[in-house]
């Protein structure tokens, strides 16, 4: 008896220190952030200059960096991602195709996030450049635009195999009532699955979202790392963690780095909210009982 | 009826359009792979891994330190990662309350911190105190970022094992920590293997936690308490660069490090049809 109350005292402890790690987290940011927080003020968020020479730091240029590119990524990836769930859970759940396509996806989601921002870097900077000379703006290749196409290939993988989750639920009974009724594969798709589905993609849509916001490597390579706030989709810019990986070793003064951990902070904030609000979507379909991921 | 062919064409253009947007989007897959084998084979050779890189101009320089390091960087991250994350895993799949759906929640918000901010935490626990960039400091960083990979994966594969198994060990007379111990996890070793096996493949890639803990070594290094370089930092720094040489010795690491990463997934594959759980 005695051993089993040490067990699960000790599966606590490990479950405790989880959660403490959590909040440690926070705190640690928070604190270490504090003398940038002093010092700027509301300037951090209202601002529009980030200039450690004059110790101007405002998170404004990066956070519409961040914004524009994650968004930009989810709308050029999410036709793909929705055409592999489909064709993953529909047209060939089972069988060669359906298998190949399943692993190829899962070696794309394995491919380091440095490798794609040294591909991008050497094959999409110059192919981009290209489309800027036709478009008559400024050829610099790297920027916000090539940054989101690099983003769209490295969450494909992640939105479709979360929406192929939740399209593989929709009741069965409910699909075959349509195609009972006449309806082709088409209609079947338009007008009972992504209906039925369509919390569920958003949720992974969600997800993706958080996770494109906090992407650094690939994006800090092909971003073009200007600090100014972006003038079109094309100019080169930089994220809020693409700032903080080029910054951060080279802060020398401890102004600089608290407002580097105070954009961690910042970072660390808005990817949770995103995780939160898309967890709690996945959660309330599972208690409706229509599923469970 | 016109109306019908009209539905059936539609029905097979969407099917073309959905078959044709799958087929695209594995494009960068396939330019990635060619390019890397293409760019990088002409970089290895023997040499190639047991030499130290050289500075710019020279020609040849190996990826040794790299090697070494992202190895002692994994080893740390493992070490650290496992007990808690098996710990935590077992207490997810066994007990059902209100602190352990929460804990639920928290560990998969662990799990979205971006990594960058992974490396800032690592650097205000360890570097800050120890006062120097430290290979034990990055395998903290990468040992946060496995930790609910793990813990995960614990759960999933125990909550696979049928109870019928649990009961017989508790009809036999053996009390709960044991049957734990000594009937469910290693029941559940094929799959948690799988986990682990999975979750050392995504930190092998990472670069950003790394950038301001291990901050990458040009020099041999085995001390846990010294910088070390890896993989995909020098990747990172020596794509970056403009010299021709250096930029070679990225494609040829560059090469080394998804080959590892693929035949890692490769083993996970193969295995885990062995592994599957069968009863």
């Amino acid at each position: 008896m005695n051993a089993d109350k040490i067990f699960k005292l000790a599966l606590y402890t490990a479950g405790l220190f989880i959660a403490l790690l959590l909040a440690l987290a926070f705190a640690s940011l928070l604190y270490n952030s504090f003398p940038a927080i002093k010092q700027l003020g509301w300037h951090f968020l209202a601002g529009k200059e980030w200039n450690p020479v004059t110790e101007k730091f405002s998170a404004v240029p990066f956070a519409a960096g961040t914004l524009l590119t994650s968004i930009l990524a989810l709308l050029i990836s999410l036709p793909f991602s929705l055409a592999i769930a489909l064709f993953l859970s529909e047209y060939y759940p089972e069988g060669f195709a359906g298998r190949a396509i399943n692993y190829m996806t899962d070696l794309l989601a394995g491919i380091p996030s440095v490798i794609f921002g040294f591909w991008g870097l050497f094959f999409l900077v110059p192919l981009v450049r290209k489309l800027e000379i036709k478009f008559g703006v400024l050829p610099y290749g790297a920027g916000i635009f090539t940054a989101s196409l690099v983003l769209a290939v490295m969450i494909i993988p992640y939105t479709s195999s979360i929406s192929r989750e939740v399209m593989k639920v929709v009741p069965r009974d409910l699909k075959e009532a349509a195609y009972a009724l006449g309806a082709t594969k088409y209609e079947v798709i338009k007008k009972v699955i992504l209906p039925c589905a369509a919390s569920g993609i958003s949720a992974g849509i969600l997800l993706s979202f958080g996770r494109a916001l906090g992407e650094t490597m690939a994006v800090t390579m092909v971003i073009g790392n200007s600090n100014f706030l972006p003038k079109n989709i094309f100019s080169p810019s930089n994220t809020i963690a693409s700032v903080i990986a080029n910054e951060f070793t080279e802060a020398t003064k401890n102004i600089h780095l608290s407002a580097l951990i105070e954009l961690g902070l910042l970072l660390f904030i808005i990817t949770f909210a995103v995780n939160l609000a898309g967890h709690f979507i996945i959660k309330k379909l599972a208690v409706n009982g229509k599923n469970n991921i | 009826m016109g109306k019908i062919t009209f539905r059936i064409y539609k029905d097979r253009a969407f099917k073309i359009a959905v078959c044709t947007l799958s087929m695209l989007s594995l494009i960068p897959l396939f330019l990635i792979i060619i390019q890397v084998i293409l760019k990088g084979a002409s970089a290895i050779n023997w040499h190639f891994f047991t030499h130290l890189p050289l500075p710019p101009g020279e020609p040849g320089g190996g990826i040794l330190n790299a090697l070494l390091g992202t190895f002692m960087l994994i080893i740390i991250a493992v070490i650290l990662s496992l007990p808690l994350g098996v710990l935590t895993g077992i207490l997810l799949s066994e007990i059902d309350n209100k602190f352990t759906a929460s804990l639920r929640i928290l560990v998969n918000l662990l799990q979205g911190i971006p990594s960058i901010v992974i490396g800032i935490l690592a650097y205000i626990w360890i570097v800050v105190p120890l006062r120097h960039f430290s290979a034990f400091s990055g395998g903290v960083a990468l040992g946060l970022m496995m930790l609910p990979m793990i813990i995960k994966s614990v759960e999933e594969t125990m909550k696979l094992i049928p109870l019928s198994l649990k009961e017989a060990s508790f009809a036999l007379g053996v009390n709960y920590t044991r049957t734990i111990l000594k009937v469910i996890l290693p029941a559940a070793a094929g799959g948690m293997a799988s986990g682990i096996i999975i979750g050392i493949s995504r930190i092998a890639g990472e670069t950003a936690p790394l950038l301001f803990t291990a901050f990458g070594n040009p020099f041999l290094n085995l001390n846990p308490l010294k910088p070390v370089d890896s993989l995909p930092l020098l990747i990172f720094n020596y794509a970056m660069s403009p010299y021709a040489g250096w930029q070679r010795i990225a494609w040829g690491a560059s090469l080394v490090l998804v080959g590892f990463v693929f035949l890692l997934n490769v083993v996970v594959k193969t295995l885990a049809e062995r592994w599957k759980i069968k009863f």
